[in-house]
């Protein structure tokens, strides 16, 4: 296997890693103002995240840094391809991250709801656009000779051209969903009382309604009859773990499941990284995209030494914080 | 405007704006490790009423550093791909290597300290604010280091097949000159923009609220007004001198940028630095101005007679290697943000070193005379002063090296995404600047509220109230 390869796999850990941390840390915005009833529940559901969401989003910061580094092609190309759905996505962020960092900044009940209210529709969004992103670079780009997608009918055409394809619009449906389930399970490993029987009691519904969206998938071609049984499965399955409190594995398989569908979307076209749908010759490929041997030499070894470390120390910070999050008022 | 122009104007915009909260992050984590490190070395509770507020002057923060950085990184692809294109290779390892290596630490330890106070051993949660600081550090070297290559390419090839910079060697591209001046520079500067912070807050809670003088904290505003003013005494002499040396390396590698930055337009020997010019700015002869013998000379180079090259003569050393063009940048702008930015670092400074005379052996910062008065007033401009200073700096840097993205190498005209819209840029640059407007406002109106809390509670008051403070940790 060579660098170009080992870089790709790196990638699609720092993508998988990202979707399944900040997944459910994106559902837990979505959920915790539906779970959560008045101040302290909400409270509650929000300080399952609050310590661990920052190092979530890293792993964005690592995936986009990384794919600059090793495919510098694929880097350009996908953003500026898919210009507005990316500049939603960091608006959505930003609002995302200003309001769970300044929720409790303040003692204020209105304070309070107005950060939830933003934490709710960003996490929401944010779920959403990545889900449609994802569903975009699935179904391919129209890419240009230059590897550019063309402008041909202006900025509303090029944007229509990632956002209204039939897959973008089953992924931003799916993305919410998965996030939510993650979300809700996460929730109900993390918390105690009301909040926790609710999680418990919404999974079930999520997982029907994927089981519900892969049928279609499968309809309309992404996914295969192998995969869509095995979906059905383990989606299943969630809903029964949820249902018996056996959040952890309830919790884990629906990991899985979001690292499976990360995984086939950037392994679907391997070699090839970003299809065109125009002419498969204008398609970004792995050894077209690749840097230079010595770029991919030296994050080899700064990835190497220092990716060990992060999964380590992230581990530790989430074993630090495992104690069950209660909803009651603390105790003076 | 064309979509060249509003992605420069979106550059600078977004650029800019993640750059007042990038300083403010690189010291406040350090002051909050020292203040914590005091704190557990003698026990004192103000040192841990100190750490606690700085600690969440610095979440907040942080938490706009973070998003608003993240916009920085996808910026390349999203406006600037053909650049993306040509400097991935050598770029994209250092966003890569800043991501996995110090960004990481940041994020993840940040969570550890903040929420980690009943949960982590004495020891080890100090480590971990310790750990925040260090990858800040970390973060800009690695980061200005991509710059730098911006202002003087180096450790690069170029692939005769496509055209593009290639990698030749990551430990030169770190170690490039202009990096290892402007890294201690930057780290100056972001001390500076700090310390004047905690010196406002301080200084305004200690004397300028009524009954300040008998509150129960205001020996601990008193120590954070004199920390504060400290730290921005010794950042001023460190930015000053720092400085001194970045203007003679980028004299060596950017002629014309320092040119600029005096509107020089005729090559002189023994040339003055001209503190203050009206006219002339098109070359010909300023009608009011006011200079310093030789400064020039010795500022960028460091000897009184030495010859320093002007805009003219550089124009046209700059078409015989290049080819036919103007390879002179805005020069208005450069000799003014030069001087806007050394003008408000030295107030800042000057500011600083008042206050500490006047606080000198437990005296109140005294508001009846004049100049205590002066003081007082001067403290709502005081935290934006650094701020202006970084930014004239950068607004120096990167527009006196204009028309060039990478010096010598690479046009900024090529670089913009060639798919682009200008209706996405638009688009894109009124979702930002209004977002980014937005933010400001709530960043500030929590600074104001964080800074307006009292640090200890307060014995009289009802315990059912203090459920904040009942726990050792900040409530979330």
């Amino acid at each position: 296997m060579d660098l170009a390869t080992v870089w790709f796999a790196l990638i699609a850990l720092c993508w998988v890693l990202f979707f399944v941390l900040e997944g459910f840390d994106f559902g837990v915005g979505m959920l915790a103002p539906i779970l959560g009833r008045g101040s302290d529940q909400r409270g509650a559901a929000v300080r399952t995240i609050g310590p661990v969401w920052d190092g979530n989003e890293v792993w964005l910061v690592a995936a986009i840094g990384v794919m600059f580094a090793a495919f510098p092609d694929w880097y350009a190309a996908l953003l500026s391809g898919l210009y507005l759905p990316f500049v939603l996505i960091l608006l959505a962020l930003a609002v995302r991250g200003i309001a769970l960092e300044f929720r409790g900044k303040k003692d204020d009940g209105g304070w309070r709801r107005r950060c939830d209210l933003a934490l709710a529709g960003s996490s929401l969004a944010a779920a959403a656009l990545f889900g449609a992103v994802f569903g975009a670079f699935a179904g391919g780009l129209p890419l240009g000779a230059d590897g550019e997608v063309a402008a041909s009918g202006g900025a509303l055409a090029r944007s229509l051209a990632g956002l209204g394809s039939p897959a973008a619009l089953l992924g931003a449906v799916t993305g919410v969903l998965l996030a939510g389930l993650l979300g809700s399970t996460y929730l109900g490993l993390r918390t105690t009382g009301p909040v926790r029987d609710r999680a418990r009691a919404v999974a079930p519904v999520l997982a029907a309604v994927l089981i519900v969206l892969a049928g279609v998938a499968a309809l309309f071609g992404p996914l295969s009859i192998g995969g869509l049984a095995l979906v059905i499965v383990a989606l299943a399955g969630v809903a029964v773990l949820a249902r018996a409190g056996r959040e952890a594995l309830a919790f884990a398989v629906t990991a899985l499941v979001m690292a499976a569908v990360t995984v086939a979307i950037l392994v679907a076209d391997f070699p090839v990284l970003l299809a065109s749908s125009l002419d498969p010759a204008w398609s970004v490929t792995l050894a077209g995209a690749a840097a230079s041997p010595m770029a991919l030499r030296t994050i080899s070894i700064a990835g190497i030494v220092v990716l060990p470390g992060v999964i380590a120390y992230q581990a530790f910070a989430y074993w630090v914080f495992r104690k069950r999050v209660a909803s009651e008022p603390v105790p003076t | 405007m064309d979509t060249l122009d509003l992605s420069r104007l979106q550059f600078a915009v977004v650029t800019i704006y993640h750059y007042f909260f990038v300083p403010m992050s690189i010291a406040l984590a350090a002051l909050t490790a020292g203040l914590q490190t005091a704190w557990r070395r003698t026990g004192k509770q103000r040192y841990r009423d100190l750490t606690m507020l700085v600690g969440k002057l610095l979440m907040a923060t942080f938490a706009v550093g973070i998003v608003t950085g993240l916009v920085q990184e996808f910026q390349f692809g999203l406006s600037w791909s053909e650049f993306a294109r040509f400097y991935g290779d050598v770029f994209g390892p250092t966003l890569a290597i800043e991501g996995m290596l110090a960004f990481f630490l940041e994020a993840t330890f940040l969570g550890l300290w903040f929420f980690g106070w009943d949960r982590l051993s004495p020891r080890l949660h100090l480590a971990t604010i310790w750990i925040v600081s260090i990858g800040t550090v970390i973060s800009a070297f690695v980061i200005l280091a991509a710059n730098s290559f911006m202002q003087n390419p180096v450790a690069y090839d170029i692939d005769p097949e496509t055209g593009r910079a290639r990698l030749e060697n990551f430990s030169d591209l770190l170690l490039n000159p202009v990096n290892l001046a402007a890294f201690p520079h930057t780290i100056a500067g972001a001390a500076m923009t700090g310390g004047a912070l905690l010196l406002t807050i301080g200084a305004w809670r200690a004397w300028r609220s009524p009954g300040a003088l008998t509150h129960r904290d205001h020996h601990s505003w008193r120590l954070l007004a004199r920390l504060g003013a400290w730290v921005s005494l010794v950042a001023g002499v460190a930015v000053a001198i720092t400085g001194d040396h970045l203007g003679k390396v980028i004299t060596q590698v950017q002629p014309m940028k320092m040119a600029a930055a005096e509107a020089l337009y005729r090559t002189e020997s023994g040339a003055p630095f001209s503190i203050f010019a009206l006219g002339g700015a098109d070359g010909g002869e300023p009608f009011f101005s006011l200079d310093i013998p030789y400064l020039l000379s010795i500022l960028a180079i460091g000897d009184p007679t030495a010859t320093v090259l002007g805009i003219d003569d550089l124009q046209a050393q700059y078409v015989e290697l290049y080819g036919p063009g103007n390879y002179v940048p805005w020069i208005p702008v450069a000799y003014w943000s030069f001087r806007l930015m050394i003008g408000a670092g030295m107030l800042v400074a000057a500011i600083a070193a008042l206050v500490l005379w006047r606080t000198r052996k437990m005296r109140p910062l005294d508001r009846s005379g004049r100049v205590g008065r002066l003081l007082l007033a001067s403290l709502p401009v005081l935290p934006l002063l650094p701020l202006a200073a970084n930014t004239f700096g950068w607004i120096f840097t990167e527009t006196a090296r204009q028309p060039w993205l990478a010096f010598g190498l690479f046009f900024t005209a090529d670089g913009v995404s060639p798919g682009l819209t200008e209706a996405e840029v638009l688009a894109s640059l009124l979702a930002f600047t209004v977002l980014y407007g937005i933010l400001a406002v709530i960043w500030t109106r929590l600074i104001l509220h964080l800074a307006r809390q009292d640090l200890s509670p307060d014995p009289d008051a009802p315990a059912s109230d203090s459920r904040d403070h009942a726990t050792s940790a900040p409530s979330y």
